[in-house]
């Protein structure tokens, strides 16, 4: 009888793997190794596998929302703006007739409208021009899309073009040979219509991997109403002042600053800026080509007057536990009178205000205020946006598909649909929003343009930032050790 | 008794021809045996073979393996104060759920196993944490925990016990914070087990202790608890290796922090291996995860489970 039971379970467990078998063949072979790599590496529960192939992509989940929240943003604003008031499809320029053959795969994470439209839009111009062209749109929500990104760059197969953010995790790509060189391609007349510190974001040991079609800056969105009943007639211009207006906020009962550090990301742009503004291009220069040092006197500074905001405790309740959209709900809720963030602030905090609404016109912007003596200049801007990376097996039609999607007129019409800061020169008309407008004339008046840090540099130093940033606030680390953690992570990862 | 596989017609008593129906039985054997282990040996003991050899290269899983390192990522790790820091988080958590979850579970247990009316509905009640998937109810916690507005401050103020903490928040409390939530959620599996390994225990033996004068104590103390001490080391192995391995509500709550103050080693595993772009350097902290779960199994099961399991041939 035992025996007879036994029998029976052997039967079933064939059967099971004859099942298994059957679905093992018809994977390919790409995915079956990374499901191996992604095992063997990890003995966590899928969820966590998941998880962290989400963020694989960029620093941290937070880094990799920032930009993120950049489309899905922009778009919530778009759909509120203009999807409202015309309801009509949006109409993209012609696409020139190039004789071009071949498939394009693209993957982008623009899933919200406008965006979503205009994007197929522009493929299906491009085909209608170019009859031999076949345009596969892969849209993927942003953390399905990382996810399946890593996957496919571990077994070697980018998509044609895919959503990237530059910097560091592109050069990641483009050194292990993943990515196709468009130097050539953008010798000439196409390179030269991108207004250049975008564009440079987009290159890695001095080629171009992709282009952008949407960058922006960093600086603090405020509460006008906020800062008028804690008596503060102008956004201030140094870092003194900003101190003395975030004491004026606290005395008027008003939380100054709304901070979600448990993201990481949102607490290292001050560090970022401060940086920035204390030792100016040079310093970064010279800490990047390993000719200084991250702990030179500039960063030591920079988390010195960190410490002296943080001393000033302007941060929610429990800041080290709450997320970015927390941040965003505080602001939009009108609970918190600033947040230094980038351009998707105003369509986030609306966003996840309690009443959609957002602060309306309430909301002002002001630039990073400057550092007094600092060796940077106050128009110096910290930030980024969104662009195209071209993958290595991408043909010659990929590429003039590109050219055509980033066109002066492409460009416009990704402006007025509020879902960019448009990057090609000329195209800067189409902003109408006048925060926006804001944005955008400190990106053009900016004379170095600094790219996140959890973008730019390598992820695993990216990563020590973040964390070392975290351990300021908390006040578990001091700022020369902030400055030397980084420098260690720096020195292990940027010696070529 | 002997009519095996495939072997019925053979005669009982044929001492001649007993090599060839065996022969047959051990092929039909590794017939059976062959996929279920192919597959066994392809999608586990493979992955962990290239985990280990992954380790010892630094690879930032794109591109070829070339920068051979050796043994620097395991001493690396080992020397890394927030793996240390992740790693005695994990003790903890076992600690705290060998003295906190489990008697809160047999306690329950034996209130539910019995005599309590409406004992079914407690059982569901108390098991329903244990279905809710990890992060539904990481994010369900995460909004009690909220600092200003959420469930726990708002109940503390409003019984004038003070404004509450930032339970997430604090490094101080952050681990223990998600702790209550998996003792929360986890207890409920615990009681099941220990429910069903009353129900073994026969109801003669404990009225019998009662007509020899025990008090409920002495037979909860004499007759019950040892009896179910097979289940309870069962529970308390899958406790501790739940602990070590525990990922998903500290993912989902605090991420690992506020700086570090709730990492696990699996947590610490997925920030370097895949946010770092360090893959080599995970998989080392992943073979130390795999050992250390090994490790303490090995010697559970011969030094706690060596009674329990005797005679069920898992032990050889």
């Amino acid at each position: 009888m035992k025996r007879q039971s036994c029998l029976v379970l052997l039967m079933l467990v064939f059967g099971l793997v004859l099942t298994a078998c059957g679905d093992n063949t018809a994977t390919t072979p790409a995915q079956t190794t990374a499901a191996a790599t992604t095992a063997a590496a990890t003995t966590a529960p899928p969820a966590a596998t998941t998880a962290a192939a989400t963020t694989a992509a960029a620093t941290t989940a937070a880094a990799t929302t920032a930009p993120a929240a950049t489309t899905a943003a922009a778009t919530t604003a778009a759909n509120a703006t203009t999807a409202a008031a015309t309801p009509a499809a949006p109409t993209v320029p012609a696409a020139p007739a190039n004789n071009m053959t071949g498939t394009i795969n693209w993957w982008h994470i623009t899933t919200g409208e406008p965006g979503k439209t205009i994007f197929q839009e522009m493929a299906d111009a491009y085909m209608k021009a170019n009859p031999g062209v076949k345009i596969e749109i892969t849209i993927l929500e942003n953390d399905a899309f990382k996810t399946k990104l890593t996957t496919v760059m571990q077994s070697g197969n980018p998509p044609d073009l895919f959503q990237s953010w530059g910097g560091g995790v592109m050069a990641e790509y483009a050194r292990a040979g993943l990515l196709k060189d468009i130097s050539g391609d953008l010798k000439g007349a196409w390179g030269d219509s991108f207004n250049k510190a975008p564009l440079d974001v987009y290159s890695a040991d001095g080629k171009y991997y992709g282009v952008p079609w949407d960058m922006g800056a960093v600086g603090f969105w405020y509460n006008k109403s906020l800062f008028a009943k804690a008596g503060i007639s102008a956004p201030p211009a140094t870092w003194t002042e900003f101190l003395s207006d975030v004491k004026k906020l606290q005395a008027a009962g008003i939380t100054p600053i709304s901070l979600g550090e448990k993201d990481k990301w949102p607490g290292h742009f001050y560090w970022v800026y401060l940086a920035t503004r204390i030792g100016g291009k040079a310093a970064f220069d010279k800490a990047f080509d390993r000719s200084g040092s991250f702990a030179d006197p500039s960063y030591v500074q920079a988390g010195e007057k960190y410490k002296e905001l943080i001393d000033l405790k302007p941060f929610p309740n429990g800041f080290l536990g709450l997320t970015y959209n927390d941040q965003s709900n505080l602001m939009g809720d009108g609970k918190a009178a600033m947040e230094l963030m980038g351009q998707w602030a105003p369509s986030t905090e609306k966003d996840q205000s309690s009443n959609k609404q957002g602060l309306g016109s309430d909301l002002g912007y002001f630039p990073f205020p400057m550092v007094e003596g600092g060796a940077g200049d106050k128009d110096d801007v910290m930030g980024g946006g969104n662009g195209i990376a071209v993958g290595k097996n991408a043909n010659p039609a990929a590429v003039d598909f590109l050219k055509y999607i980033t066109n002066v007129e492409n460009q416009k019409v990704l402006a007025k649909a509020g879902m960019a800061l448009p990057v090609v020169k000329g195209s800067e008309v189409a902003v109408t929003d006048p925060l926006l407008q804001q944005v955008q004339a400190s990106v053009n008046k900016a004379k170095y343009y600094q790219l996140y840090y959890d973008q730019y540099l390598p992820p695993a130093l990216a990563s020590v930032i973040v964390d070392s940033v975290q351990g300021l606030l908390a006040g578990t680390l001091p700022p020369d050790q902030v400055a030397k953690a980084v420098e260690d992570s720096a020195a292990s990862e940027l010696k070529k | 008794m002997q009519s095996s596989l495939g072997t019925k017609s053979t005669p009982i008593i044929q001492p001649v021809q007993r090599r060839r129906p065996r022969y047959g039985r051990i092929f039909t054997i590794v017939l059976f045996l062959l996929p279920a282990a192919a597959v066994y040996i392809y999608f586990v003991i493979l992955p962990i073979g290239q985990s280990v050899f992954y380790s010892l290269f630094r690879w930032n899983g794109l591109g070829p393996l070339e920068n051979f390192i050796g043994l620097d990522n395991y001493t690396k790790a080992l020397g890394d104060k927030v793996f240390v820091g992740a790693l005695s988080h994990n003790l903890l958590i076992a600690v705290l759920s060998i003295v906190i979850q489990l008697p809160l579970s047999l306690v329950l247990a034996l209130l539910v196993a019995r005599h309590l009316p409406g004992r079914s509905v407690f059982r569901m009640i108390f098991f329903l944490p244990y279905v809710l998937s990890d992060v539904t109810t990481g994010v369900i916690w995460s909004f009690v925990y909220k600092p200003d507005n959420g469930l726990l401050n708002t109940a503390l103020r409003n019984l004038n016990l003070g404004d509450g903490q930032a339970w997430l928040g604090t490094p101080n409390l952050a681990l223990y914070a998600v702790f209550v939530v998996m003792c929360w959620k986890y207890f409920g599996f615990h009681l099941i087990l220990y429910v069903a390994g009353l129900q073994q225990i026969p109801a003669d033996l404990e009225e019998a202790a009662k007509m020899d004068g025990a008090s409920n104590f002495q037979v909860l103390r004499h007759i019950t608890v040892p009896l179910l001490g097979g289940t309870i080391r069962i529970s308390v192995f899958l406790s501790i290796l739940g602990a070590l391995q525990y990922f998903d509500l500290i993912w989902v709550m605090t991420l690992g922090g506020p700086v570090n103050a709730s990492e696990t080693m699996a947590t610490y595993m997925i920030k370097n291996g895949f946010q770092r772009f360090q893959l080599g350097y995970g998989s080392a902290v992943g073979v130390i995860l795999f050992l250390v779960c090994f490790v303490f199994s090995l010697a559970y099961q011969r030094m706690v489970l060596h009674r329990d399991l005797a005679g069920s041939g898992a032990l050889t």
